[in-house]
Parts: structure tokens; sequence; C-alpha cells
């Protein structure tokens, strides 16, 4: 259906030359491939069982039905906590670190960005150069600190070690640096003080930053097993992602689950999809101010 | 006397200025507090421990340069799977997803804007899908029966006349863990790139277009490239982030972990094993340090390749 909703639109179309005809044709065979394991991961969550083993495969379900998301609630009934615990962690702890990521990274790129207080650029230089790290590689001094901050087992230990997010700063810096000067002067002539000028003036400038960082900090703690895997030790505190890896454990030649498994999935997967496709117009704004420039790299090299 | 007055002169010129931004640094220390406490403590802690014999029941024990000397001359699951594992799995993915991300960018950046939209959400989904959910996508495509998607396709079209057991033999898994990240690439990066080569000014070509540059592939040489080079190096250091963190993938796939014979061992498995599993912080820490200074260096080429150059910095 939408390749054909794509195709009126391309017959709509007279500029395209045949340059334009060629790149989209690859273009639409490239998507296909791509989007197959999504459109697959659609129809083998509404599979019957009966169609889930059958020789050829088909990708398309035939008679969908709603058995895999039943065997997903018995499953977890089986179990001593009911799978709407773990949702409601996983909801609890998303939107919660995106609210916090958001509010902090806006926070704190603020005055690097326009208040050039002293030291801002060794702070702007820290935070560059953590970009290139991946807080994965450092995962046991991590647990470290949680243990001796008292943390463990409480939400505060899902949250906190995602709050600090080096990339988003650096998305929202680099946005706000477009907000001219002039604007802010203004503010502060009409006797603005700093807090109505960050609420009134810089907020509401940098609505697709904030969009940007909120999808980046969605994905990040939805799809998050690290702090349920390490921080956590009851069941009751981890989250959906989790309880989804233990159902998937040798899940490799294993008839048993692969139905509630699909299902599952597929749960994981939506809230993404449509937090991304509600945000995406500003998330490409965003990234046009995402380079990394060169007053950056000297300093760098000055820290 | 006059020195001692002097020093404390500056001493509260530098506080007064200090007080003057206290606002801003108001502003910056929820975000410094957690920073520090599970970005740069950690990476501290873990070079101290780097020099330790820690099990995380007694006292870290001093050892010096130990952990470092065991770690590249005698480590053999280290030297024989993690180092080459994580090598070719880098080499492939990170460079090999980049550039992916770079041309599909350019193609979509070529379309009419109204059809750019779709395409780019397409080459972003897959990497939607990131963690946990990325292994079931997968699994069932890969299984090694002929139930198994690819399999019953191959065996289809007479490719191989017996299923194979893509994600549990030693042989395939690496490449399967190379094709499914590389099938998710196209995420931040993908998109920071198509949004800088769509902020290259038209005017730039059409100069280019009187000064002789013909073809498209000149036009993307000498224009394009060096017009986005920021984006450009946003672009790479996300995706050797993306490369070197990622270590989950091969234990998702094959349901295994260790993965088959160590097929599809990665630096992070080794940390996770001596960390979470042995209990040998102090050389898993060895390791993370290893692992940090292997991105570091990846970092550095990048910025050499698209940094700017000494005369402009």
């Amino acid at each position: 259906m939408k390749k054909i909703i794509k195709l009126l639109k391309l017959l709509k179309l007279p500029v395209m030359d045949g340059f334009q005809i060629l790149i989209t044709i690859q273009l639409v065979i490239f998507s296909v491939f791509m989007l197959l394991p999504i459109v697959y991961i659609f129809n083998h969550a509404l599979k019957p069982y009966s169609e889930l083993f059958i020789y050829p495969p088909n990708i398309f379900v035939r008679n969908p039905n709603s058995q895999n998301f039943n065997e997903l609630f018995l499953v977890a009934a089986s179990s001593a906590i009911p799978i709407t615990r773990y949702l409601f962690n996983s909801v609890f702890i998303s939107v919660g670190s995106v609210v916090g990521i958001t509010f902090v990274s806006i926070l704190c790129a603020y005055p690097i960005s326009k208040h050039k207080f002293p030291g801002h650029k060794i702070v702007f230089s820290i935070i560059i150069l953590t970009l290139m790290f991946a807080p994965e590689a450092v995962q046991i001094p991590r647990y470290l600190v949680v243990s001796k901050l008292g943390i463990m087992n409480t939400y505060f230990g899902h949250f906190l070690p995602l709050l600090a997010m080096p990339v988003s700063v650096f998305l929202m810096k680099q946005f706000i640096d477009q907000i001219p000067d002039e604007l802010i002067q203004a503010a502060y002539l009409d006797g603005a003080k700093e807090f109505s000028v960050f609420l009134y003036i810089i907020v509401p400038n940098c609505m697709p930053a904030v969009a940007t960082v909120a999808i980046l900090a969605f994905q990040a703690s939805w799809s998050n097993i690290e702090t349920s895997t390490l921080f956590m030790q009851d069941d009751e505190m981890k989250n959906f992602a989790y309880f989804l890896s233990t159902l998937t454990n040798n899940l490799t030649n294993n008839v048993a689950r692969q139905g509630a498994a699909a299902a599952a999935a597929l749960i994981m997967f939506i809230p993404n999809l449509f937090i991304f496709l509600f945000f995406q117009g500003k998330m490409i704004t965003t990234m046009a101010h995402s380079g990394i420039k060169g007053s950056e790299k000297s300093g760098k090299k000055s820290e | 006397m006059t020195m001692l007055s002097n020093l404390g002169k500056r001493f509260k010129r530098f506080f007064s200025v200090i007080w003057e931004y206290r606002l801003s640094y108001a502003f910056i220390t929820p975000f410094m507090l957690c920073f520090i406490a599970f970005i740069l403590v950690p990476i501290i802690v873990a070079v101290g421990l780097s020099f330790t014999y820690y099990n995380a029941i007694e006292p870290p024990k001093f050892i010096g340069w130990t952990n470092y000397q065991n770690l590249i001359s005698q480590d053999l699951l280290f030297l024989k799977y993690a180092l080459p594992n994580t090598f070719k799995f880098a080499i492939i993915t990170g460079p090999g997803g980049y550039v992916a991300s770079f041309i599909l960018a350019w193609l979509i950046s070529q379309l009419p804007a109204r059809l750019r939209k779709y395409f780019s959400l397409a080459m972003y989904s897959p990497s939607l899908t990131m963690g946990i959910a990325m292994s079931i996508v997968w699994l069932p495509l890969l299984t090694g029966d002929r139930i198994g998607y690819l399999n019953s396709i191959l065996l289809q079209i007479g490719m191989i006349d017996e299923p194979r057991l893509w994600v549990t033999d030693k042989d395939y898994l690496m490449n399967s863990m190379i094709a499914v990240s590389l099938w998710s690439s196209m995420g931040v990066g993908f998109l920071a790139m198509l949004a800088g080569i769509l902020n290259v000014k038209q005017d730039m070509y059409e100069a280019a277009r009187i000064d002789g540059v013909k073809s498209r592939l000149k036009e993307i040489w000498y224009i394009t490239i060096p017009a986005m080079k920021p984006q450009m190096l946003f672009g790479a250091v996300m995706a050797i982030v993306n490369t070197f963190k990622s270590g989950a993938i091969g234990v998702e796939l094959s349901g295994q972990n260790p993965t088959p014979q160590y097929a599809g061992y990665l630096i992070i498995n080794h940390i996770n094993d001596y960390g979470i599993i042995r209990f040998e912080m102090g050389y898993a820490a060895a390791t993370s340090v290893f692992l940090l200074i292997l991105m570091y260096f990846s970092n550095k080429f990048c910025w050499s390749l698209f940094g700017p150059k000494g005369d402009e910095g």
C-alpha cells in the first residue's frame, strides 16, 4: 500500500530527471531490504503456532491472531512477577530518563554556549572527549560507584547513570549556538532575569534539539538492559527489556516461546517507532548543527 | 607583605569572577555531578584498578604493570580471539557502516524533498531496534534449520544443499554479526550526514560548475565533503563508539555465552567475563583501559582526516 502511495507521489512530480528516477528505484529496493526484518516482526508476532514453523516459511501472516500475546502474558503470569510490573518499570524509567536527560542537558548546554564563564572551554572539551568513549567499557567501575552511592536496587540506580549523556549536551550546545546573542541581550535590557531568559528564550528556541535529545534518551533507556542486569538484584525492579532478554535466552533452535518473544519484541519496538515518527522532522533540523567544528579542536588541544 | 596582599587581591578578583558567574555554575552542576560520578570517576577508577589485583572482596593490592603484561603477552583468550575478532568486526562494520551511511545520505539528498522523508525513515528504522529486540528480529531469519528464512531461500534457489548454522557455527557467526551490525548502522551519524549534505549551499555547486567541475563524483569530493567536514567527523565519532561498544550481539545471536568456540568473542565480552563472572576486577579494568585507548586512537585518526588543519585551528 505504501509503495503505491509512493509511486503515486512519484508520478505527480514532473521535476525528476533520469538520474533521480534511477536513484529512487535503487533506494526503493534497498529500503525493502532494510525494512524486511521489521515488516517481518510485525507479522511474526501475529502468527499462530501452526504458521510459525511451516516449511517453506512465509513472511506474511495468513490468519493473524493474538495467541502469542496471550502466551507472553501467560509466561509472565507463571513467574512471580506480573508482566505489567516490568512494563510499568520500563515506562516509568523511560519517561523519567527522557525528562531528566533533556532538562539536565539543556541546563548545562545554555551557560556553556552563552555565558562564557571561566572554564567553559575546558568543560566543553571534556564533553567532546567523552563523546568518543562508550560507558560500556567501564561497566565494572560504574558498578562500584553505584554500589558505593547506595542506589543499588532503587529507581535512582536506573536514572542517574543514564543522566549524564555527553551526546545530548553536545547537540544542545551546538543548537543554542545558533540563537542570536542579540535576542538574549534584548531580554536582559527588558529586565529579564537569568531564569526567565532560560525559560522564555532558550527553551522555546531549541525545541528541535529538545525533541532530538528526547528521542535519543528514550532509545537509550527503553532498551537498556545494563542497569537492570548490573545494578538491580530484585526482579521486581528490572525493566521490560531485561524480561525480554530472559525470554530469548537459548532461543536459537528452540521452539518454545518463540511466539512470545516475537510479541515482546513488537512491544519493545513500537514505542520507538512512534516517538521517532512523531519527532523525526525536528531531528533533521538539529542534526544540521551537529558538526564538530574547528574551535573545539583548539579547545581540545589546550586542555 | 605587599606580595601577600597582591596574592590576596588576585584571589579576591578570581573569586569575584567566579561569584559573578555563580548562576552559570549552578546551571551546569546537575549534569556535571552525574558526569563526574558515572563517567569521569569510573574512567579514573578503571585506570587505578588496572594496576591492582582486586577480587571485590579483599582490598585492591598494587601489582604494577603485571595486568598489562599478562594481557598483551599471556592471555591466549584475549590474543587469539578477543583482539583479532574485535579488529575484524571493527574494521568492517566501522568504516563499512560509515561509508554506507554517507552514500545513502547522499543518494537521498539528491531526491525531491517530499521523498527524502520516507527514505531516511526507512534507513534509520533498523537502528531503532537496537539492543535486545535486534536478536529477535534476526534470529528466525538466520535459524539453523530449513525453517530459517535465509536457509529456506538459499535451499530453494540451490545455492546450498543443506541448511547452514548461521549463528551457531563458528565459521558463520562473525559474518552474521557483521551483517546485522551493518544493517543497523544508519543511526544518528547517518542523520547528521544527511543534514550536513542538505546544508551545503547550492551556489557552491554552481561556482564549481563554472570552474569546470563536471561529474557528480568530483562534486562530492571537492565540494560536498569539504563543506560538511564537521558532520563527517561527528558521524565518524558515532560510528567508532557504536562499533567498539557492541559486544552483546554475538551472545544474543548465538544464544550462548561465551559464543561457540569464541567465534564472536569481542573485547567487551572479555571485560565482562573477567569482571562479572571471574571477579578479577583489576584485570578487567586493565582490559577496559586498553579498549579506551583503542577508541581514543581510532578517534584521533578520524580527527586527522576530518578535523580542521593546523592553520585553521
